[in-house]
C-alpha cells in the first residue's frame, strides 16, 4: 500500500498553481520595484512633472492686455538680466535666507548633539518636545514673532520696563531682522531632526578612540564629530535654505519694505501685476539659481571636509 | 614581585556603577614589557578594569600606578597609553594612512617624517602599499591590523587591546595570534588585553589574571594557571576539569595521602598537603592526566571502571568512564595514536596516573 501511494505521488506531481502576473512578478525585482514605486510617480509627474513644464513654457510667453502672447521669446529672461530690481530681490533673499540657514544650523546644532550624545533614556520623547512649538499653525507662529517683536511688542516693552531703553527698537519688526528670526525659529524642526540624525549614527568609540590617541574634546569635535556629522549639516542646510529662499508669508507679514523677499514679487506677479509669465521665469530663475548654489555648497564642503581630514 | 618592579600596579581598585559593583578591590602588579591578559566570562569585569587603565572610567577608590605615576586625575588623551578597540574604531572619513598618523597630528612633525613613520608601520603590521586606501574599504583583519598600527606608532608605554581578535574567523584569528606575540616582542611594548578566550589567553600570555564577578580569581603564568589552579572556579574556566571530594587523611604517611571518592586512600605532592587530618577537600585532576587501558597497568594508581561514553575528536578521543563510588563519569582525554582497542561502552577498562598530577584546591 505504502508503495504503490508513493509511486503515485512521484507519478504525478501537482504543479503550483497561481497566477502568470504572480510569477511573473515573482520572478523579475525590477518589475517589482516599478510597481512598489508607481504610486509615487504618478504623483510626482501629475504634481510636479507637468506644472514645471507649464511654468517652464510660459516664461518664454509674454502678457498682453488681460492675456498672453504665446509666441516663444526670451524678453522676460532679457528683463531679469537687465533690470536692476530683479537681482537686487534676488541676491537680498539669498542674503536672508543664508543667514537664517545659518543661524538655524548654529542654534540646532548644541540641541542635537545634546540629545544624541547626553540623553540616554527617552531620547525619541526629547525629539518630539523639540519639534512640539511646529505642531501649531506656521501663519500662528509668525503672528506671534510679530506680536513679540512689535513696537509695543514684548520685547520692546520688556526692555522699556526695565529701563535699558527709551524708546521702542524699530529695527525689530518690519525688517530683515525680522524675517531672519522667524524663519531661523520656524524651521528648527528641519534642522534639528537630519543633525540628529547623523551625530546619532556617529560609533561612540570613534570618539573614545580620538581620545585615546591624544585628542582633547575641542580638537576631537573639530576632528571627527563634525566631519561625520557633515551629512546632516549639508542635509539641514538644504532643507531651510531652498524653502525659506522663495517664503513670501514671513516676509509679507514681517518684511516691511526692507525685508521684501523674490516670493513676494512671484507672488505679485502672479497676483495684483497679473504677469503670469514674468512670474514663471522669475520662479524658473530662482530655481536655476538655488540649483547653482546648492553645488558650490556641496562642492566647497567637500573640499573643506577634506582639508580638516 | 615587588611593587618597585611594577611598571603598572593596580591598588585595591573598586568600581561601582550605581549601586552595582563592577569591580571589587582589584590589586595586581604588571611588569615592563609583559604581554599581560584579563581573562574571564563576559561581565566579569575585564573590559571596565581595561578601561579604567585607559581613563575612560574613573576608579570609585583606589589606584591605579603607571610608570610610577598615579593615574587617578588625568584624562585618557594625557595617559601614556593607547588602546586597540574591540569594534577596531577606524575613523571612516580618513584613508589609511591619515588613521595610522591621526594621534602623531598633535606632535608637529614635518609632513615627510609623519609619511616615513606610517610607512614603517605599515611594514611592520604588512600592509605595505596600502596608505591611500579608504577605510571603508578594509576587510576584518586588515582593520584590526590598522587599529593596532595606530595605537603603537605613538609609542605608548602600554597598549591596551579590549578582545580584539573576536570579531575575526578561527583561521585568521589563530595567524593573528601568532603575529600579534611576534610583534609584542619586537617592539617591547607593555601589552594588556582582554579576552574571554582561555585558549588565545594560555597561547599569548606571560601572565593571566582570571576574573570572576569583578574579583581577581588568580595571577599567574599560563602553565601555572593549567596546572596548579587554585579554585575550582579557575580550574573548570581553564580547559576541562574532573574534580573529586575528598578527605584528608595522612595514615602516618610521610608522603601524604588524602582519601578520594572513587579513587581510594591516595598519595598527594605533600607541598600540596597542607591541611590537618580529616578536612574535607576538592583534588582536581585533568582528563589528558589520566592512562586509559584495557589490562590492569604495572602502574601503583589504578582503578577499574565501566567504559560509559566515546567522543572522537580527530587527533584525540574523549572517555567517559564509570567508577564505583562516584556518581558522574570521569572524563579521560587520550591522544588517538593508532587503532584503538579500548572497547565499546560498557567494556572493563582501568585507569591509572601519576601522584603528581593531582591538584588540591583551595576551599573556595
Amino acid at each position: 500500500m505504502a508503495e504503490t501511494s508513493l509511486s503515485q505521488a512521484k507519478a504525478d506531481p501537482t504543479p503550483y498553481k497561481g497566477s502568470r502576473l504572480g510569477g511573473l512578478l515573482h520572478r523579475n525585482e525590477t518589475l517589482r520595484g516599478y510597481l512598489l514605486m508607481s504610486p509615487t510617480m504618478v504623483i510626482m509627474t501629475v504634481g510636479i512633472l507637468v506644472p514645471f513644464i507649464i511654468l517652464l513654457v510660459m516664461s518664454f510667453w509674454t502678457r498682453e492686455g488681460f492675456g498672453f502672447d504665446t509666441t516663444l521669446t526670451t524678453t522676460n529672461y532679457q528683463r531679469v538680466w537687465t533690470e536692476p530690481i530683479f537681482g537686487a530681490l534676488l541676491s537680498r533673499s539669498f542674503w536672508i535666507s543664508g543667514v537664517a540657514t545659518v543661524a538655524t544650523v548654529l542654534l540646532c546644532y548644541p540641541m542635537a548633539y545634546y540629545v544624541a550624545f547626553h540623553v540616554h533614556r527617552n531620547k525619541m520623547m526629547w525629539i518630539i518636545l523639540m519639534t512640539l512649538p511646529f505642531w501649531t499653525s506656521y501663519l500662528l507662529r509668525v503672528f506671534a514673532w510679530k506680536v513679540i517683536l512689535g513696537y509695543e511688542g514684548v520685547i520692546n516693552s520688556g526692555l522699556m520696563s526695565l529701563g535699558l531703553i527709551e524708546a521702542p527698537l524699530e529695527f525689530l519688526l518690519y525688517s530683515q531682522t525680522a524675517v531672519i528670526i522667524t524663519l531661523a525659529h520656524a524651521w528648527a524642526a528641519f534642522a534639528i531632526l537630519p543633525l540628529y540624525v547623523s551625530l546619532e549614527k556617529i560609533d561612540k568609540s570613534l570618539l573614545e578612540a580620538a581620545t585615546d590617541l591624544g585628542d582633547g574634546p575641542v580638537t576631537r569635535f573639530l576632528r571627527i564629530t563634525l566631519p561625520l556629522s557633515m551629512p546632516g549639516v549639508i542635509a539641514a542646510s538644504f532643507l531651510i535654505f531652498i524653502p525659506t529662499t522663495g517664503d513670501y508669508i514671513t516676509p509679507a507679514l514681517l518684511g516691511g519694505p526692507d525685508g521684501a523677499m523674490i516670493g513676494n514679487f512671484i507672488q505679485l506677479q502672479f497676483g495684483a501685476v497679473n504677469n503670469w509669465p514674468m512670474g514663471a521665469t522669475l520662479s524658473i530663475v530662482l530655481m536655476l539659481w538655488i540649483s547653482a548654489i546648492a553645488l558650490v555648497f556641496l562642492f566647497v564642503t567637500r573640499k573643506a571636509q577634506e582639508k580638516i581630514a | 614581585m615587588t611593587n618597585a618592579d611594577a611598571f603598572i600596579s593596580i591598588q585595591n581598585v573598586n568600581k561601582f556603577f550605581g549601586s552595582f559593583q563592577a569591580i571589587e578591590d582589584v590589586s595586581m602588579d604588571i611588569a615592563k614589557g609583559e604581554f599581560f591578559s584579563l581573562l574571564g566570562a563576559s561581565g566579569c569585569g575585564k573590559t571596565t578594569l581595561l578601561r579604567m587603565l585607559a581613563g575612560f572610567e574613573s576608579t570609585s577608590n583606589g589606584e591605579i600606578f603607571i610608570d610610577g605615576q598615579a593615574m587617578s586625575d588625568v584624562p585618557p588623551h594625557h595617559r601614556p597609553v593607547n588602546m586597540v578597540f574591540q569594534s577596531y574604531a577606524i575613523f571612516p572619513h580618513l584613508n589609511v594612512r591619515d588613521n595610522i598618523a591621526y594621534g602623531l597630528r598633535r606632535q608637529k612633525l614635518p609632513k615627510a617624517k609623519r609619511d616615513e613613520m606610517v610607512e614603517e608601520m605599515l611594514e611592520l603590521i604588512k600592509l605595505p602599499g596600502f596608505g591611500s586606501r579608504k577605510a571603508t574599504e578594509l576587510s576584518g583583519g586588515q582593520r584590526q591590523r590598522i587599529a593596532l598600527a595606530r595605537a603603537l606608532i605613538l609609542k605608548p608605554k602600554v597598549l591596551l587591546l579590549d578582545e580584539p581578535l573576536g570579531a575575526l574567523d578561527k583561521q585568521l584569528r589563530d595567524q593573528m595570534q601568532l603575529e600579534l606575540r611576534a610583534l609584542q616582542r619586537q617592539v617591547g611594548i607593555t601589552f594588556v588585553f582582554v579576552t574571554h578566550d582561555q585558549e588565545e589567553a594560555l597561547t599569548l600570555s606571560d601572565r593571566i589574571a582570571v576574573m570572576s564577578g569583578g574579583k581577581v580569581l588568580q595571577v599567574d603564568t599560563p602553565e601555572g594557571l593549567y596546572e596548579t589552579p587554585r579554585t575550582r572556579d579557575v580550574a573548570s574556566f581553564i580547559g576541562n576539569m574532573n574534580f573529586f571530594n575528598g578527605t584528608v587523611r595522612r595514615n602516618g604517611s610521610a608522603t601524604g595521602a588524602v582519601e578520594v571518592e572513587g579513587l581510594g586512600a591516595i598519595p598527594v605532592p605533600v607541598e600540596q598537603l597542607t591541611k590537618p587530618d580529616e578536612t574535607p577537600v576538592q583534588i582536581a585532576l585533568r582528563p589528558e592526566k589520566f592512562t586509559l587501558s584495557a589490562e590492569k597497568p604495572a602502574a601503583d594508581l589504578t582503578v577499574a571502571g565501566k567504559m560509559d561514553n566515546t567522543a572522537y575528536l580527530g587527533e584525540r578521543s574523549h572517555h567517559y568512564v564509570a567508577i564505583q563510588g562516584r556518581e558522574e563519569p570521569v572524563a579521560v582525554s587520550m591522544p588517538n595514536l593508532g587503532a584503538s582497542d579500548l572497547g565499546q561502552a560498557g567494556a572493563d577498562v582501568w585507569l591509572s596516573w601519576s601522584p603528581d598530577s593531582i591538584v588540591i584546591l583551595d576551599a573556595d
